[in-house]
């Protein structure tokens, strides 16, 4: 009840704040309610849904990619000590790199269109989710492991059984992090050097000074983000109440 | 006629080797304890004495340096002999399984059927109070809860010989007591060879037999001490004139021992 009535609550201050900046730069900022007019207007357009289809190809491949990747990565290094001290510094330092800057090698080595969104993508998911899960193996409780030896468990069954349902929270969220830096991924590799895609639809629209489009794009993402980060941190902090 | 030996420790040493250069640490030993088959025995010492490291190199999790260690006749060699319960200081029950799978757990993994199970299980929920909280996950749970859970694991796999490293070290002091006594109760129950390791005093004199005196590091036994109690006893036994009798007697020993090992720490 009381998370609903903040939640509302936020919404309603970020309205109003839209709302005063609108009324301020009437030419910068669409309102929220003709933002709203124009996104419904452009799901009943049938030259949008090829975009919206696009985009989502593009984040679905690059998710799988950065998932399947980042957990097989992330996993077999948490296992191995000596490549977990060796893999950790550099894998911090390529996720603190603003990655925009590689778009130019990726653009280079993929060519212009799919397959360089699917890897600029997954280049931005699979680290933050190969670290969290390098992590979740390197600090599972040494207790856990003695209990397992104890109870003459097969490495392989320490495995399935002790050391990946102990990891399991710290991968969701990693897995988390990783969906929206995905997003972020996909959305920048369109907004450059692509001909299809929401991205590419928000900087045509800023070319052609269309912000009323611009705007309803940006709100059906954001509101798209926002659902999905949502459903995630809540599976994330239902699995985590479990630890404490 | 005298009590069967259950398991023995002979000139048993443990060395942590150095890295890069720098000396190894001699952290047990030697070492000479004698388990008599079904009786309660605990180790006291002085911290860092190597108390949990004689747990470890009895209990087969890890090899000692030197020495020989026989549980039921046959050599201890780096494997958890079948037999063998061990129960952790730290909160060892898995927060993702709830009270009841968290105390199957290793039956399951054994492969023991399920008629089985629900049997031991039964038994085991009923001894260590947890038939409330069987379908509840370790999160809901105080930490003396916990630890009855990671008891009770143990105690399904029907160990003869239960090691235990400071299972209450982490507990509140009336807490301890009443896991005392649960803990005297499941060893005349189940009839088991108890070795407990323990820093304190109260505890070993309370709920022991005979109690083992370690020196600082590299740890001994430099004493043993019997307590003469019933097999009935609980926490009460406190109030007995002999109970100070005791403590003292091992307060003598452990004292120096303390002051030593407070003065390695001094050092290092």
């Amino acid at each position: 009840m009381r998370r609903a009535f903040d939640t509302i609550l936020l919404v309603a201050v970020a309205l109003v704040i839209w709302q005063a900046i609108h009324l301020l730069a009437p030419s910068a900022l669409t309102s929220p309610l003709g933002t709203a007019r124009r996104a419904a207007e452009l799901l009943g357009t049938a030259t949008f849904w090829p975009h919206v289809a696009e985009t989502l190809k593009a984040f679905l491949y690059a998710l799988i990619l950065a998932f399947t990747g980042g957990l097989l990565l992330g996993l077999l290094l948490g296992l191995n000590k000596t490549g977990a001290k060796v893999a950790d510094p550099i894998l911090v330092s390529i996720y603190s790199l603003p990655k925009v800057t590689l778009y130019p090698v990726i653009l280079l080595i993929f060519g212009l269109g799919m397959s360089a969104k699917v890897a600029f993508g997954t280049i931005h998911g699979i680290i933050p989710i190969a670290i969290f899960a390098m992590n979740s193996v390197r600090n599972l409780a040494p207790v856990y492991l003695k209990t397992a030896r104890v109870l003459h468990l097969s490495k392989a069954e320490t495995l399935r059984t002790v050391v990946i349902p102990a990891a399991i929270p710290e991968i969701v969220s990693g897995l988390r992090i990783g969906f929206s830096l995905t997003l972020l991924g996909v959305l920048i590799g369109e907004m450059f050097a692509s001909q299809r895609g929401l991205g590419y639809m928000i900087m045509n629209a800023i070319g052609l000074h269309d912000v009323p489009t611009m705007m309803a794009v940006i709100l059906m993402l954001a509101v798209f983000a926002v659902a999905a980060n949502a459903v995630l941190l809540w599976l994330d902090q239902r699995l985590h109440r479990r630890i404490t | 006629m005298p009590v069967p030996v259950h398991a023995e420790m002979r000139g048993v040493t443990r060395i942590y080797p150095g890295t890069n250069g720098k000396a190894g640490v001699h952290a047990l030993g030697p070492v000479d304890l004698t388990l008599r088959k079904g009786e309660f025995y605990s180790v006291i010492g002085p911290s860092g004495c190597g108390k949990s490291t004689l747990l470890d190199v009895l209990s087969g999790l890890s090899r000692p340096t030197a020495g020989e260690i026989t549980f039921e006749d046959k050599p201890v060699d780096g494997r958890v002999p079948d037999g063998v319960g061990v129960v952790f200081q730290e909160d060892a029950s898995f927060p993702w399984l709830n009270v009841e799978d968290n105390i199957a757990f290793g039956l399951r993994r054994a492969g023991v059927d399920s008629t089985e199970i629900r049997r031991r299980l039964d038994y085991a929920l009923g001894l260590m109070g947890l038939r409330d909280f069987a379908k509840a996950y370790p999160a809901q749970l105080s930490g003396g809860m916990r630890q009855r859970v990671c008891i009770a694991r143990t105690l399904v796999t029907q160990p003869r010989l239960i090691l235990l490293d400071e299972p209450f070290g982490a507990l509140d002091a009336q807490t301890r007591l009443i896991m005392g006594d649960e803990l005297l109760k499941l060893w005349r129950e189940t009839g088991a060879t108890v070795l407990l390791i323990t820093h304190a005093l109260d505890e070993a004199a309370m709920l022991s037999d005979r109690i083992g005196i370690m020196s600082a590091r590299p740890g001994r036994i430099i004493e043993e001490v019997e307590t003469g109690w019933p097999a009935d006893r609980d926490s009460r036994v406190a109030s007995d004139n002999r109970f100070g009798t005791i403590t003292s007697r091992l307060w003598a020993h452990l004292r120096e021992e303390s002051l030593k090992a407070i003065g390695q720490g001094a050092i290092k």
